[in-house]
């Protein structure tokens, strides 16, 4: 572009580029955008002084403000703890039953407990406690370990089959697999807990399993199925199935003796959030 | 006087007639000087003296004090709640206007209220014309309130523009620093005002004058600031011109038979200069002395017809009246009418008024309607309710003798001012448990009492044993004041579980 152009209509300079006649105009940038424009290069210059901006090789700049995310968050959980440590103490001191009796700490245990199991308890048994297959519902009735408040305590401490010393322990035997029954057995046994539970299944099947049912499974689940909770086993008389209630399921289950871990909470978690997750727990409503 | 010695802005200036000086001002949208690209022309409104002129600072006297003295109103609401009369308290959720208290579930008030005075403007647009832009509205009233501070410091109309063609001199440096500097002190106070409607007013003064307010309340005074200086000292008529959607609106909602601030053509054309004796028949009234352009604060000429940049501020009404009064015409040569009328009074027909319309009567009745249906849920609203949450997850929980439990989260909410013991009691469902959380078992109903203006949360379990799981479908919650003055109902969905 060697001469200044000037459009007649507008009055406006153009950029000298031409296609069949048209020129394109060189319209100035308003004044208040290019304003805004070095305002924000200003600004920037600012920043790189005030906050931490460049990469180095093992580091980075600063900046004047020292300024760090990660520390501001440490130092805000840091205040959220002083800030809860009246309560958490409180918590820590209390006794379960009391707990349940003081409104106050009430809702802060259940506060805490439920963003305790949140965090920690949701993958295995769901965000509502409701569980899944091979791991328990948390809302119902019915209880492995016991329901009562320090049972559930007692269970979130040491986990149920956990690398802990103390930990609730029980085994239900892999019969099919590891060969300590027969197939045909196990079938009978499979229509004998059907039978259990109050549904049809073949007398001849049930009588042959009868025996048995004494020598191999009363030990833990009791003469008649009601389970035992000294050895955590499942009461077969009702409703409820950790691994299924078909045929197949309990089939499967007698042949495999499947049996999840729970990982002991102590030392991960401290006395006063397990307290407030027991709390949180037998409160979605099946504690006894 | 001849007419050729009147020097106006160093220039020798045209009678428009005896005693009237023709004003060089030119309408800064005149058809004739627009361009593609139009940058802004610089307006320099002169002082209009009159009857809108004064109603104009009364209005603004008015809306101003509304603004500055109603966060320092009291309104006296006992122990449990703050006693500004007017508080948006965000940080407890709730809204405090004199004897009304609104929750945050109550946003529809709000609602109704933005409504009614959509509604409102609809009608008095349709009626008056832009009312609400001439003497209302915040953005035109801190723009009259800033020309009246340049005015006091620079002088009217001529001196400010000799001064903006003036180098920079000491005196100019001065005047232009103290103008800025009181726009800046009155932007202050503007922005500081606004953080007092969410405040306790006297306490976050106190604070804010110490240092001690949050950070919240010095960033939105800054903010305001900032948006008053500039939007009422520098940018002004742009902002109704360019930012406002209104002027728009408005233009497709007016029709010829609002009233507006008209110039009546068919009085005062043909225009022209006047010469002291000569005879006004066959000639308008119109000297064009551009006296209504100069006054004009959106540097518009009123002549041009109806425009949307015209706010109906009447001040070019002021300023023609006085013309008309010394060169001894009728005045009301501008005046707020119709332009049917004009088209009326060309027409050789007598000019009349029509305030009722199609257009009125609907938006009256609209008006009229929202404000009944307002009132109505205002008198008869309850200062006690009931929420229910189903839970979802699980949505049911299946025991082991076969009975099915829901679980329902309940809000029960005490809008009074005093404590109140509530009963609770549930209906509708043969259930073989009814728990609440901490609370123990309903047999028939508990009692559950309820702080002052609180939310409690409750947990209710349900269980219903398995031969009644197949009518159980529903139940409904009973919430009752002790005295059984007051009760809510909220119903509630139950699920009997998978298959049945």
């Amino acid at each position: 572009m060697s001469e200044k152009e000037v459009d007649e209509v507008s009055g406006t300079q153009t950029t000298g580029h031409e296609w069949d006649g048209i020129k394109e105009l060189d319209t100035p940038m308003p004044r208040w955008w290019l304003g805004i424009l070095y305002a924000t290069i200003v600004w920037a210059i600012g920043y790189w002084i005030v906050y931490p901006a460049w990469p180095g090789i093992s580091s980075y700049s600063h900046g004047v403000l020292n300024h760090s995310q990660r520390d501001e968050v440490t130092a805000n959980v840091a205040a959220l703890k002083a800030a809860r440590a009246g309560r958490e103490q409180e918590l820590a001191k209390a006794s379960l039953a009391d707990i349940q009796k003081d409104p106050d700490l009430l809702q802060f245990a259940m506060a805490e407990g439920k963003a305790a199991f949140g965090d920690n308890c949701v993958p295995c048994h769901g965000s509502g406690g409701q569980g899944a297959r091979g791991y328990p519902n948390l809302n119902d009735d019915v209880w492995l370990w016991g329901g009562k408040l320090t049972d559930i305590e007692h269970t979130i401490d040491v986990g149920v089959r956990s690398t802990s010393a103390d930990t609730r322990q029980s085994q239900m035997p892999a019969f099919g697999r590891d060969g300590v029954l027969k197939p045909e057995q196990i079938d009978d046994l499979a229509a004998y807990v059907v039978h259990l539970s109050g549904r049809p299944a073949d007398p001849r099947a049930v009588r042959r399993a009868t025996p048995l049912f004494s020598d191999n499974c009363a030990g833990c689940h009791g003469a008649a199925g009601k389970g035992d909770r000294k050895f955590g086993a499942p009461n077969l008389t009702d409703n409820e199935w950790e691994y299924g209630s078909a045929y197949e399921d309990i089939h499967d289950q007698i042949w495999n003796g499947h049996g999840g871990v729970m990982p002991t909470w102590a030392g991960r978690l401290s006395p006063a959030e397990i307290k407030a997750l027991a709390v949180y727990v037998h409160n979605l409503g099946g504690g006894e | 006087m001849s007419v050729h010695t009147v020097i106006e802005n160093g220039q020798r200036a045209r009678m428009a007639a005896d005693g009237v000086a023709r004003s060089d001002a030119v309408a800064t949208n005149s058809a004739a000087n627009r361009k593609l690209f139009k940058s802004r022309v610089p307006i320099h409104p002169k002082e209009a003296q009159g009857q809108y002129r004064s109603f104009k600072w009364a209005m603004m006297a008015f809306t101003l004090t509304i603004y500055y003295v109603t966060p320092w109103l009291r309104w006296d609401r006992g122990v449990t709640a703050p006693n500004q009369a007017v508080l948006v308290d965000l940080a407890h959720e709730r809204f405090y206007f004199f004897f009304i208290e609104i929750w945050p579930q109550e946003v529809y008030y709000i609602t109704g209220l933005l409504i009614l005075s959509a509604v409102a403007l609809f009608l008095v647009n349709a009626l008056f014309g832009r009312l609400w832009c001439g003497y209302s509205c915040p953005q035109t009233v801190w723009t009259d309130l800033f020309i009246w501070v340049e005015t006091k410091i620079e002088g009217d109309r001529n001196a400010r523009i000799r001064l903006a063609a003036a180098p920079w001199t000491a005196g100019k440096v001065l005047k232009r620093v103290s103008k800025h500097s009181i726009w800046l002190i009155f932007a202050v106070a503007t922005g500081g005002a606004w953080v007092f409607y969410y405040n306790d007013a006297p306490t976050l003064l106190h604070q804010l004058l110490t240092g001690t307010a949050g950070l919240g309340n010095y960033a939105a005074v800054a903010g305001l600031t900032f948006t008053t200086y500039a939007l009422g000292g520098l940018m002004r008529e742009q902002v109704c011109t360019y930012m406002c959607p209104w002027p728009r609106i408005q233009a497709a909602m007016t029709d010829i038979e609002a009233l507006s601030v008209t110039y009546r053509r068919d009085r005062g054309e043909p225009r022209g200069a006047h010469k002291k004796g000569d005879s006004w028949e066959g000639r308008g009234s119109c000297i064009d002395c551009n006296q209504c352009v100069a006054v004009c604060p959106m540097g518009i000429d009123i002549r041009d017809g109806a425009q949307l940049e015209c706010i109906n501020c009447g001040l070019c009404i002021d300023a023609c009246d006085d013309v008309m009064h010394r060169i001894g015409q009728p005045p009301r040569l501008i005046a707020y009418d119709t332009e049917a009328n004009v088209l009326r009074r060309q027409a050789g027909q007598a000019a009349r008024y029509r305030f009722v319309r199609p257009r009125t009567i609907l938006y009256g009745a609209v008006l009229v309607v929202v404000a009944a249906i307002m009132l109505l849920t205002l008198t008869f609203r309850h200062t006690l309710d009931l929420d229910v949450i189903r839970d979802r997850n699980p949505g049911y929980v299946q025991l082991a003798d076969g009975a099915v439990r829901n679980a329902y989260t309940l809000k029960l909410m005490n809008r009074s001012d005093q404590a109140r013991d509530l009963r609770l009691s549930v209906s509708g469902i043969k259930a073989r448990e009814i728990k609440v959380i901490g609370d123990g078992e309903i047999k028939t109903s508990v009692l559950l009492p309820v702080d002052a203006d609180k939310v409690r949360t409750l947990r209710v379990l349900v269980t219903v044993a398995q031969p009644d799981l197949a009518g159980s479908r529903g139940l409904v919650f009973v919430l009752a004041d002790k005295t059984g003055k007051e009760s809510r109902a909220a119903s509630a969905v139950f699920v009997p579980g998978a298959g049945r």
